[in-house]
This record gives structure tokens, C-alpha cells and sequence, in this order.
């Protein structure tokens, strides 16, 4: 059975009479990664401050597990732990203090502090800084602490703003490897303009555009979209195009600039064995054979171009 | 959770170099104004006045330690309250005690706390101060309890709209400046309306309130008087918080 861990509805927030988020509405099961996506100003961070009660929404509601974040913030905010876009550190303590201090505000009962503070520092690999003063700690040190803060009692909703921001390539491996460790037994919501991370550790996927959701759902559906029906094919003597036309399931085919040939094939029917076999028997020199991936920049332009369009 | 809010208030100001440089400093200045009160004691009261007009030497020293400290606190408050809400809102710390399973009114009360707990041992080490003339002679502790609990409720006041005007704004400076520039009118509020005494104006003025207190006189009225003005700002602190969330 599923469980509904975080449940909004008809989200809208209006600054000075602009919409910064219409309507945005989405349900966010046990266990799962949600992917925010959306481009710069789009309303992802207002959208992660009502879900977390850091901004009442003009319209509209928010449960988190059943409970109203209006009506129960204090309930509410419990099961949530929250890292803002930029960390809320207080950065004349050490890295002990201000995780012992984020437990205590945070309900965890004074016998069990010391351990979550220890469960906190080795997950996001802060063992060794515990002593250290936050000041002093580098950007990305800092942006650990952040998370270490917003999963350190435990929460069954984990909100992260860009956490991977600012965090070098090692780090960034490190903390999606985190999140998707988070994600089997919490239920994280992320937002990034990183289109591969969400790939990589994202169940679900909304894109965001201009406050109102234009795309939400599963990641395959996206990924669908990325594979989608087409090959990219090189060859050094290609044929005239009827031929290729010919070969059962080709629907289309395009030369590129650079020479290669798009090859667009009805779905589910792909063409590439016939076309290997088709070059060995008459010697058309294939030389690169590949399923023509769109990147997930183009499925999200394209998703937020269609709704400037529209 | 109040609890743990001024816990965690009070760690700031102690990491911090701010905490310990004002607490001895304060603890300098009425420390000088003790001894040179016991200094000039003996020398006024040894055979020059006569036996009737003599004043009693906590009354004497006391005098001389209060009526500075209430106005050395019109400087230190501003000072320690300044940080305590614009600092967290520029450095966007406030977030996280949004965040947390905490109401407004927990944070602002935490917040309130933290820093007269802090200044709450200055006026420990003065009432100590000030009880240890019992070492040679009888001291008058009514006295000196009048004066310590008039002080603590004058601080607190002010510390309350230090808080309050520390919600208003981002930068620590114009809250500090602020709160000493609104204090310092309400103290003098009486000097500028001295033709009149029972104007309603003068009645605002915490000096008026707190004067009794400082001749040993506990008047309800103006223990009300200062519970009333903490609680108004305090609340018009909350309420400047929640249009943080309701407006953003």
C-alpha cells in the first residue's frame, strides 16, 4: 500500500497581483523522489516555501501525511525537514552545536541527540568537521550541513532547494547517492535546474514553467520522450533516400549537416537490424549506428516553450 | 521549546566576542560606580552631616550603581538586541526556525528570554555586589530588591522593543540605532513635558515608572505598567513575523 506523504492542492501565491505559482497541484507517495524543474524565476522556491509553511499560500492547501499545513503548522512542520536554497547556518557555531540545536528545535527527545547528531554528520560525510566552526567551512562543507540539518530528526518528508549547488563533482556524486538512500524510506521533494540529476535519482518529474506545472509525472515518461522513434545512422556511400525509405518501419529520413542521416521509424518498429544487414549487402559503409537520443534539454525547452506558446 | 530558543540565543552571544566584551565592561563601569560610592560614603557620612540627615549606605552606594545602570543599559541593550532577529533575516537564518515545529510566538518569546537571561546576570552580579556591604554593615534588603527587580523589569522592557524594532528591518545597525533613539525618548519623555506632570504623555515615560522602584517603592502600577509594555511589543512582534509568511 502507498501512502500519501505530501498532498497540495491548487497551490497559488500571488505577489503584488502576479501569479509567481497558479494552481499547482501534485500527490507525493512514501518513498518516492520528486524532480522540481523549472528554469530560473519559475516559481520553484515559492512553490518548496508553502509546502514547508515558510510562506502562506494565497489559495490553496497543503497536507503533509494528513495534516493541514494551515490549520497544524506545528504537526506539519515536524514531519518535514527543509534545506533553502541557501543554507540557514548559523555560522558562529560548530558544526556539532548547530546540529544539536537543529535536533532539540526539532523534537528529538533529548536522550536520542547525541546519536541523530552522529547519524547526521556520517551521512553527509561530516565525521571529521564535527569540532570545526562553520564559518570555516568551504562552500560545500556548509551545503552538507545544510542537508545534515534537514534529515537529523528523521523526517518523513525531505524538502531540498538545489541542494548539489555549489558542490564539487565528487561531492555531487556523494549527495545523490545520499538522496536516493533518503529516498527509500522517506519521500524527498528536490529542485534543481540540473536536467541528468533528475534523471539520476528522480522517480517523478515536474517541470515548472512561469508558476503552473507543465509537465508531472514519471520519470519513463520522460525518458520516453528522449529515446522517442528515431536512429542516427552514419555512412560512408549512403544510398539515395527512397532506398532507405523502402526498409519496412522507416517513416522519415533527414540528412544532418555534418552528414550523418536521421532516420524517424514508426514506434516499437526500429529499423536497425534491416539497416546493418541493408549496409553489409551493398557495401554503404555504415560506420556509426545509435538510437537518437533527445536530451532532456530539448524535452524541457520543448515542454516550456509550448506553454509560451500557448 | 521557549527553552530552547533562548538556549540557543544565549550560545550565540557567548560564541560570539560581543557577549563576554559587554558583560565586562558593564561589570567594569558598575563596579567602579560601587567602590566609588563606598569611597565617598565614608567620607561624606564621617562626622560632617549631622546624626538625623545620615543616609543609610545601601541607600548611599545603591543610588549611585542603579541610577547609572539604568542609563548604561539604555546603551548595552540596543547593542545586544539589535542582532537578534535582523541578523538572522539577512543572513536568512530565519528559515530555519520557520521551518521548525515552532509557532511565532515560541520564537519570539525564546528570542526575548535569551537576552534577559543574559542580561539577567549582570543584574545578578550587582544584587551581589550590593549584598556583600552586609560583609560590615546592615544593609537595607528591601531596598536593594526594589531596585534589583525595577532594573529587571526596565531592562526587559527595553529589551522587548529592542526585539520589536529588531523585526523591522535587515540591518542590525539601524535596529540598534533605532531602538537606543526610541528608548531614550521614552526615558526623557517627562523632561520634555516637565510644565505638565499629570499629562497623559508623561505617563509613557519609563523613567516615571521606574523612579519609585529606585527609592525602594514597589508600586503595582508600575509593575503592570512595564508587564504591559513587554507584552505589547512582543506581540507586535509576532505580528511582523507573521506578515513575513502572509506577505513574503
Amino acid at each position: 500500500m502507498t501512502t500519501i506523504t505530501v498532498e497540495a492542492s491548487d497551490l497559488t501565491r500571488i505577489y503584488g497581483g502576479r501569479e509567481a505559482v497558479k494552481d499547482v497541484s501534485f500527490t507525493l507517495n512514501k518513498g518516492e523522489v520528486l524532480g522540481f524543474l523549472g528554469p530560473n524565476g519559475a516559481g520553484k522556491s515559492t512553490t518548496m516555501k508553502m509546502l514547508t509553511g515558510n510562506l502562506a499560500p494565497s489559495k490553496g492547501s497543503v497536507k503533509i501525511c494528513g495534516i493541514d499545513m494551515i490549520e497544524n503548522p506545528k504537526e506539519a512542520k515536524a514531519l518535514i525537514g527543509y534545506l533553502p536554497e541557501q543554507p540557514p547556518l548559523y555560522r558562529e557555531l560548530t558544526v556539532d552545536e548547530y546540529l544539536t540545536i537543529a535536533a532539540r528545535l526539532h523534537r528529538v527527545s533529548s536522550k536520542h541527540i547525541k546519536k541523530a547528531v552522529d547519524v547526521a554528520k556520517q551521512r553527509c560525510g561530516l565525521t571529521e568537521m564535527g569540532k570545526r566552526l562553520i564559518e570555516n567551512l568551504s562552500k560545500g562543507y556548509q551545503q552538507r550541513v545544510g542537508i545534515a540539518q534537514a534529515i537529523i530528526h528523521n523526517p518523513m518528508v525531505v524538502i531540498l532547494d538545489e541542494p548539489t549547488v555549489g558542490l564539487d563533482p565528487i561531492q555531487i556524486r556523494d549527495i545523490r547517492a545520499l538522496i536516493k538512500e533518503l529516498g527509500g524510506e522517506h519521500s524527498v521533494i528536490l529542485s534543481t535546474h540540473i536536467l541528468p540529476e533528475v534523471e539520476m535519482v528522480c522517480d517523478h518529474v515536474q517541470i515548472i514553467h512561469k508558476g503552473e506545472l507543465v509537465f508531472n509525472g514519471a520519470i519513463e515518461v520522460l525518458k520516453q520522450q528522449r529515446y522517442g522513434n528515431k536512429l542516427l545512422i552514419g555512412l560512408n556511400n549512403p544510398p539515395a533516400n527512397e532506398i532507405l525509405l523502402a526498409i519496412p518501419g522507416v517513416t522519415a529520413v533527414d540528412t544532418l549537416p555534418n552528414g550523418m542521416l536521421r532516420i524517424k521509424h514508426q514506434d516499437g518498429l526500429s529499423p536497425a537490424e534491416a539497416l546493418v544487414q541493408g549496409s553489409v549487402n551493398n557495401g554503404w559503409g555504415l560506420y556509426q549506428i545509435n538510437p537518437d537520443q533527445t536530451s532532456l534539454e530539448e524535452v524541457f525547452v520543448q515542454l516550456t516553450y509550448q506553454e509560451q506558446a500557448a | 521549546m521557549i527553552i530552547n530558543i533562548a538556549r540557543k540565543e544565549l550560545k550565540s552571544l557567548f560564541s560570539s566576542p560581543m557577549g563576554w566584551i559587554v558583560l565586562a565592561l558593564l561589570q567594569f563601569v558598575f563596579g567602579t560606580f560601587f567602590l566609588i560610592g563606598v569611597d565617598q560614603y565614608l567620607q561624606t557620612m564621617s562626622g560632617m552631616v549631622r546624626p538625623e540627615e545620615r543616609l543609610g549606605v545601601t541607600e548611599y552606594v545603591g543610588s549611585n550603581v542603579f541610577g547609572i545602570a539604568s542609563f548604561i543599559m539604555l546603551f548595552a541593550v540596543p547593542l545586544l538586541s539589535m542582532r537578534l532577529i535582523s541578523d538572522e533575516r539577512r543572513q536568512q537564518t530565519l528559515t530555519f526556525l520557520f521551518s521548525a515545529p515552532l509557532s511565532l510566538t515560541e520564537i519570539v518569546l525564546g528570542k526575548f528570554f535569551g537576552l534577559v537571561t543574559f542580561l539577567s546576570i549582570i543584574i545578578f552580579f550587582m544584587a551581589a555586589m550590593m549584598s556583600s556591604l552586609n560583609l560590615w554593615s546592615e544593609i537595607d534588603f528591601g531596598y536593594i530588591t526594589a531596585n534589583i527587580l525595577g532594573l529587571w523589569l526596565l531592562v526587559a522592557s527595553f529589551s522587548a522593543l529592542g526585539v520589536y524594532v529588531s523585526s523591522m528591518t535587515q540591518q542590525p545597525v539601524v535596529a540598534g540605532i533605532i531602538t537606543f533613539v526610541a528608548l531614550f525618548g521614552l526615558l526623557i519623555l517627562d523632561h520634555f513635558l516637565a510644565g505638565d506632570p499629570n499629562s497623559v504623555m508623561s505617563y509613557f515615560s519609563l523613567m516615571r515608572h521606574f523612579e519609585p522602584f529606585s527609592r525602594g517603592l514597589l508600586d503595582t502600577k508600575d509593575v503592570a505598567y512595564f508587564i504591559l509594555f513587554i507584552i505589547t511589543f512582543l506581540t507586535l512582534t509576532v505580528r511582523r513575523l507573521d506578515a513575513d509568511r502572509l506577505r513574503g
